[in-house]
């Protein structure tokens, strides 16, 4: 049977418990919204991978593929979250092919859920399924113990607070795509904005029927880093001096032994020097 | 017997301790409001719609009323991953069984197989289920499975953290074979009751009547005093 060994675990408590700090995972602090609208579904993430109060990454990818026409936003452990989603993409793949038929969300919801529930949370994935199937639109959340919600927009991560602002007070029913990407991404800019976990871009994913699917990958760069107005270099000479002495070779003799190298000059690498 | 310095764990006297509080910090909660009542015809279920994470609504317009066959519902209350794998599992087993038997399964069936799964589980769930279902031999049933995994058929049943206000009203307000507006009006007026009192709870009621002529849904929204817009299907 193949799965995680959890014999650390218990060595890991009693150590704690003893008054060693637990180790300490890498989590993704972030904001991760969905919607749906006549046609179709749009998800969106931001792009910023912390590691406890460091920006691990600046422009990461948190939207994950399952299948050409169902696609995924994680938050929480960064590894979880990669590794589970391209586990139930493979496993969707294989299911599609065994059975002839493009693969549904509710299928790859399912899957998601049943593995998580297995792991009692132990795995930290908090997901937005999204896609488009031949029963329609879908789009589920997924929590990491292996509930699951259904609703017409969500948002999950730690900002999610500020992105449900955005949705609860402008969401309309009946929005066509447009108005879904862009409520999408404002919802994203507010977690980016109003929480520490969230930052850098906006990453949209447009799943419509009867069309390919869109990933629209950094849609907005609310954050763009500006060309610095001032530099810190100093013009030669800025630093003065009061007296100057000159030590030759011969001099240098007395205190230290010289030995000449060969006259080639890329022997010994060059120091550098500001200019 | 080692002394603890810990900061949040414990030592038991193997020296190890697993906290389940801990372990399941972050989970998803139905902390709830659930009732299931036999009329004149058939059963009515009700629940509020609220899914909570902490002190954050997770969901407001939650399901609670899960089909696990034809005419056999639950009322879903406490941990929501617990209640969904459980009633998943359950509805498998009750399909392959009106497949197999060519005969739709009876409630009795349908509560032992949930009390099978929440009593021989019963350390790593936090699952309290009240179902209800009709059936034309037996007509309509309740049973409540609360948290130790016992089976209960009742004439009625309230659950979840909302049902501690409401055990006066309902007993003091109930009556057998009440007629179909009479029982949809006491599960209403219940569950308005529990959600003004329990902060857990809120959100729509949402009702399913179970009669020989099939399951109806109701919605009633806080928007009007949960008077409407009722039947929706």
């Amino acid at each position: 049977m193949p799965g995680f060994d959890f014999s650390n675990f218990n060595r890991n408590s009693a150590l704690h418990a003893r008054g060693v700090p637990l180790p300490k995972a890498t989590s993704t602090g972030t904001t991760i919204v969905g919607c749906v609208y006549d046609n179709g579904v749009v998800i969106a993430a931001d792009t910023r991978a912390t590691s406890g109060p460091i920006v691990a990454d600046k422009n990461c990818e948190k939207l994950h593929y399952i299948a050409p026409k169902i696609w995924c936003a994680g938050a929480g452990t960064a590894a979880d979250t990669e590794f589970t989603t391209a586990l139930i993409s493979s496993n969707v793949e294989l299911h599609s092919l065994s059975t002839g038929r493009d693969p549904r969300v509710i299928t790859c919801m399912t899957m998601l859920k049943q593995h998580l529930f297995r792991y009692q949370g132990h795995i930290g994935a908090y997901l937005v399924v999204a896609g488009v199937d031949p029963t329609g639109v879908g789009l589920y959340t997924v929590h990491a113990h292996g509930s699951t919600d259904k609703l017409p927009y969500v948002t999950m991560g730690s900002g999610s607070l500020a992105a449900m602002s955005v949705f609860e007070s402008t969401w309309q029913p009946d929005l066509d795509k447009q108005g879904a990407i862009t409520l999408c991404a404002e919802a994203i800019k507010a977690g980016i904005f109003n929480d520490l976990g969230s930052g850098s871009n906006v990453d949209v994913c447009v799943i419509e029927k009867d069309k390919p699917t869109q990933l629209m990958r950094n849609y907005e760069k609310p954050n763009e880093r500006g060309t610095k107005e001032r530099n810190y270099r100093f013009p030669r000479g800025t630093t003065a001096w009061l007296n100057q002495k000159i030590i030759s070779k011969e001099d240098m003799k007395k205190y230290v032994t010289i030995e000449t190298l060969s006259g080639d000059d890329n022997l010994a690498e060059k120091m550098e020097v500001d200019s | 017997m080692v002394a603890p310095h810990g900061v949040t764990g414990m030592l038991g006297e193997d020296g190890i301790h697993v906290d389940m509080q801990h372990l399941k910090s972050g989970e998803v909660n139905l902390g709830t409001s659930i009732m299931a009542i036999n009329f004149k015809d058939g059963v009515i279920l009700g629940a509020d719609s609220r899914t909570t994470t902490g002190a954050y609504i997770a969901n407001r317009v939650t399901d609670k009323l899960t089909q696990v066959h034809d005419t056999i519902w639950c009322c879903r209350s406490g941990s929501a991953a617990d209640t969904q794998a459980v009633a998943d599992i359950v509805s498998y087993h009750l399909n392959m069984y009106g497949v197999t038997n060519n005969e739709a399964p009876s409630t009795q069936v349908a509560a032992s197989l949930f009390q099978e799964l929440c009593y021989e589980n019963k350390d790593a769930l936090s699952a309290g289920i009240i179902i209800a279902g009709y059936d034309p031999r037996h007509g309509g049933q309740v049973y409540s499975i609360p948290l130790g995994g016992s089976l209960h058929k009742q004439s009625f049943a309230i659950g979840g953290s909302g049902s501690t206000y409401i055990y006066g009203y309902t007993d003091a307000h109930w009556r057998e074979q009440m007629t179909e507006q009479e029982g949809i009006d006491f599960v209403r007026s219940a569950l308005q009751e529990a959600i003004k009192w329990d902060g857990s709870s809120g959100g729509v009621i949402r009702l399913v009547v179970l009669t020989k002529k099939g399951a109806v849904r109701h919605l009633y929204l806080p928007d009007n005093g949960y008077t409407g817009p009722g039947v929706t299907n």
